[in-house]
Order: C-alpha cells, then sequence, then structure tokens
C-alpha cells in the first residue's frame, strides 16, 4: 500500500471495532469473520483515529505520547495502518 | 494441553428456509419449528458465550430471517458483547426489517448468492423470482450502510460464473467475498454426481481467484476454499476440533462443527440441559478429538498435525468408515486414490439430476 497521506483521515468503517477482549486481558479489532489481537502500540495507535483527526495530528500525538521522533513513528504507523487497509479494515477520507 | 476458550460460535436459529439449495450442510433430519430454542434460551446462550470467551457470533440456519425475533437476538447478541454477522440468503428481510436490524446494532451482513444470474440462481435456490429479491436486498443493504460480504458456493454447474460473482460484489460495495467451492456434506453428499467439478474446473478456479486477489488488493478481500477432493492436503477442520469454534443447532444440541452429529458414536448435550462452558470443557463430544492422542498413522507421526489437525473427521468417516483416520484428501491417506477416483467419476457422471433440500 502507498504511504499514507499525511492530510488524510484513516478511520475504520461501519463493521470494524476495537472490543475489550476480558477473558483473553487484551484489545481485539473486530472485522467480519477476522479478529486481530492488538498489542499495546497496535491498541495506541488505533485509539488515536476518531473520524476526524488527519494522519499528521495521529503521528503527532503519538510521537508526543512515545517521546520518540515523529518521522519513525510516521514509518511505523503508516505501515500498521498500511496492512489494515489492504485488508480493508481501515479507510481514508 | 489445555483446552483454550471459544472465540466463534455459529447460531442455526432454524432449519426453516424459502430456497431449497441441493448443497445445504444442514442434516439430512432437519429440525421442525417447534423444536426450535425459544428466544430467552438463544440470549442466554450468547450471554454464556461472551462469558466463555466467544468474540464473534454467526447467526445462521436455513434462513435466520426466517425467525419471527430475529431483531430481538440481534439486540441480546450486541448487549452481550458480541460481534454479530447475519449469514442470510436474503429471502425475508424487507427494508424497514434491514433498518431495524441496524438499529439493533447488526455489525455484518454475509449474503448468499447461489449464480450470477436469475436461471442459475433460481434454479439452484429452488424458487422462482428469488435471485431478483436479492438483488434488491443489496441495495438496501449499501443504502443502510451495512458492511457486506457476497459468499457464492461454486459447484461443476455454477463455476463459469465465478468472474461476473467478482464483479457483482464489486458492484454492491462488498469489501469480501466468500468463493467456496462446494464441500461435501449434508445435502451435497446426495448431490456429488451433479455438483462435483472436474480437475480441470478446480484448478481454473484457483487461478482465477489467484489472479483476482492480484488484482483487487486493496478493493476486494477474497476468501477461498478449493474443492478439497482434488486437492493433496486437507482443510483444517474448524481451526482443531473444538479448539475455536462451537455450534448451537436449532434445538440446542451443542456441536464442534456442524456436521459433526453424522458421527454416531458421539453423543452431544444441549444447553437446555447443560451450560456451555461444562459442554465446551468437559462433554465427552468436544473431547473425542482434542489433541493428538486419538490420531493413528501416518497423522501420528506427521509433521502437519498441528497445522490440520489431521483434517475433516465427519469427512474421514464419509469415506473411509473411521472418524479418527487421515482426512482422504490428504496425499498420505491409505484412501487418497480411492477419493480422487471418486471424485472423477462424479465429475463425470452427465445428466445428474438435482436432489433439492427438503423444507424443515
Ligand atoms: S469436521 Fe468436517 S464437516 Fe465438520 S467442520 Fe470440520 S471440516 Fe467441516
Ligand atoms: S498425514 Fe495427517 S497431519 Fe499429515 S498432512 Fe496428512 S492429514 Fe495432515
Amino acid at each position: 500500500m502507498s504511504p499514507i497521506p499525511a492530510d488524510s483521515i484513516p478511520y475504520l468503517p461501519r463493521g470494524v471495532r476495537l472490543h475489550r477482549d476480558h477473558v483473553r486481558a487484551r484489545w481485539v479489532l473486530l472485522a467480519p469473520e477476522r479478529t486481530i489481537a492488538l498489542d499495546e502500540i497496535g491498541h495506541a495507535i488505533l485509539s488515536e483515529l476518531d473520524g476526524a483527526r488527519p494522519f499528521a495530528d495521529v503521528v503527532a500525538r503519538l510521537a508526543a505520547k512515545f517521546d520518540a521522533p515523529a518521522p519513525q513513528i510516521a514509518d511505523d504507523v503508516s505501515g500498521f495502518l498500511g496492512t489494515l487497509r489492504a485488508r480493508r479494515f481501515l479507510e481514508l477520507a | 494441553m489445555p483446552v483454550p476458550p471459544p472465540i466463534a460460535m455459529l447460531a442455526e436459529l432454524t432449519h426453516r428456509c424459502p430456497l431449497s439449495c441441493p448443497y445445504c450442510s444442514n442434516p439430512l433430519e432437519l429440525a421442525a419449528k417447534a423444536q426450535e430454542l425459544p428466544t430467552q434460551t438463544w440470549i442466554d446462550a450468547f450471554d454464556q458465550a461472551a462469558a466463555l470467551g466467544v468474540l464473534q457470533l454467526h447467526l445462521s440456519g436455513g434462513e435466520p430471517a426466517a425467525r419471527q425475533d430475529l431483531v430481538e437476538l440481534v439486540a441480546g447478541a450486541r448487549a452481550a458483547g458480541l460481534y454479530t454477522n447475519l449469514i442470510t440468503s436474503g429471502l425475508g428481510l424487507t427494508q424497514a426489517r434491514l433498518e431495524a436490524l441496524s438499529e439493533a446494532g447488526l455489525d455484518h451482513i454475509q449474503l448468499s448468492l447461489q449464480g450470477t444470474d436469475a436461471e442459475m440462481a433460481d434454479r439452484i435456490g429452488g424458487m422462482k423470482g428469488a435471485f431478483a429479491r436479492k438483488m434488491k436486498l443489496a441495495q438496501w443493504v449499501s443504502e443502510i450502510g451495512f458492511p457486506l460480504t457476497l459468499n457464492v458456493v461454486l459447484h461443476r454447474q455454477n463455476l463459469h460464473q465465478l468472474p461476473r460473482a467478482l464483479e457483482m460484489a464489486q458492484e454492491m460495495g462488498a469489501r469480501r467475498i466468500e468463493v467456496a467451492t462446494v464441500q461435501f456434506h449434508g445435502w451435497a453428499m446426495q448431490n456429488r454426481n451433479a455438483l462435483m467439478p472436474s480437475k480441470a474446473q478446480a484448478d481454473e478456479a484457483a487461478a482465477l481467484v489467484a489472479q483476482a486477489r492480484q488484482n483487487l488488493k486493496g478493493r476486494l478481500v477474497i476468501d477461498f476454499v478449493p474443492a478439497d477432493y482434488h486437492e493433496d492436503y486437507p482443510k483444517r477442520c474448524m481451526g482443531g476440533w473444538g479448539s475455536s469454534g462451537l455450534n448451537i443447532a436449532p434445538d440446542g444440541t451443542v456441536l464442534p462443527c456442524h456436521a459433526a452429529q453424522t458421527i454416531p458414536h458421539l453423543r452431544f448435550p444441549n444447553l437446555r440441559e447443560q451450560s456451555l462452558s461444562e459442554i465446551w470443557y468437559h462433554s465427552s463430544g468436544f473431547n473425542a478429538y482434542r489433541g493428538d492422542d486419538w490420531m493413528q498413522e501416518p497423522c501420528r507421526s506427521c509433521a502437519l498435525k498441528t497445522k490440520d489437525f489431521g483434517g475433516c473427521r465427519c469427512q474421514a468417516l464419509a469415506i473411509t468408515g473411521d472418524a479418527a483416520a487421515t482426512d482422504p484428501t490428504c496425499i498420505k491417506s491409505p484412501a487418497h486414490q480411492k477419493l480422487q477416483a471418486m471424485a472423477d467419476q462424479f465429475a463425470g457422471t452427465e445428466h445428474a439430476p438435482l436432489v433439492m433440500r427438503e423444507n424443515a
């Protein structure tokens, strides 16, 4: 997948949602016929998506939160979201 | 090894269905309406399932829309915290009912298609006008904004329609399509002569899917179930018997898979009598093929046994007479050649009439 443009808004489309899996004490992303276990970083990234925030802001907030350089965060987040996009679990507005 | 909690549950709400597909996975002995679980028992089962660790619920049938209380059941499933998927033929769903399902929180719809035009779809589904109604439904689904998966069962009579099915999925705005070559369980066992694809057809479908996956990357996700009589390795059965999923039949019988009752020596409890947890962890039926103690050679010493669990128990029984045998789809099975010879013979039968599914 091509990198995510700074001004586009990544969001979880209807039918894809975060869910707390209490039995296994973890966060998961639920999608049609798929359950994706999330680690702490994955959960942190997806929690930043509110349907309004552009990619650049998501990156800036995560960079502040994890105290890491923005360009590196941008690559990681773009990679993570890109895989979800390829599986149609994430859309860009 | 400790038994992990289940992650998915298939609730066969009813065996009733207005269609009569000749490959229906329902058992030959269908549950009558009077045997079906009442609303509250289902909702209680959803709560129990969520507490047990189930995350994904598939509401299926028969045609689940044949249940008057479908909206209430969906609301109950969502209240339990389950991701709720409706597996439907589309018949019995009006626009108003779809909107009510949307309100109730239904997460996803999976619509079955018996063919890509009215002639094929209505003949295979056994109902005139069904195709037109499905097309109407697809339009409402997209207007409401439900995420949609299109499901197409392929067999010798409609396999040539695969390219069109892929186009239709995109036209309908589906994010996903399930292309399943017919699996021979349930009613399909009565129709192997009429439905078995040839090896050449099966290979062509696999090649088409591989190509389409490339071309449609990021636009349409394609899940594919190959023609397993023509394969060299078996498919994983349910992610391992009793290891990730369970089915509930319309009368409340709890099963490791929809065909499990074809194994006559196994006993499966009913959730009217026992809790789901007791059944999942302690019933003899669920424990029968867990782990690998039950395995025979060649599976026992095969490195792939942790990947495919020796294949399908129901198929092993149907073809070899022994439910603990290696799935004959496997190239290492002594019955493999017999299975492939059977497949070729079925595929070469001309003018085999379709045995349609009866109604419940
Ligand atoms: S045992 Fe066989 S019929 Fe049952 S789910 Fe597994 S693969 Fe299917
Ligand atoms: S021998 Fe058994 S475990 Fe090995 S590949 Fe065949 S079915 Fe699977």
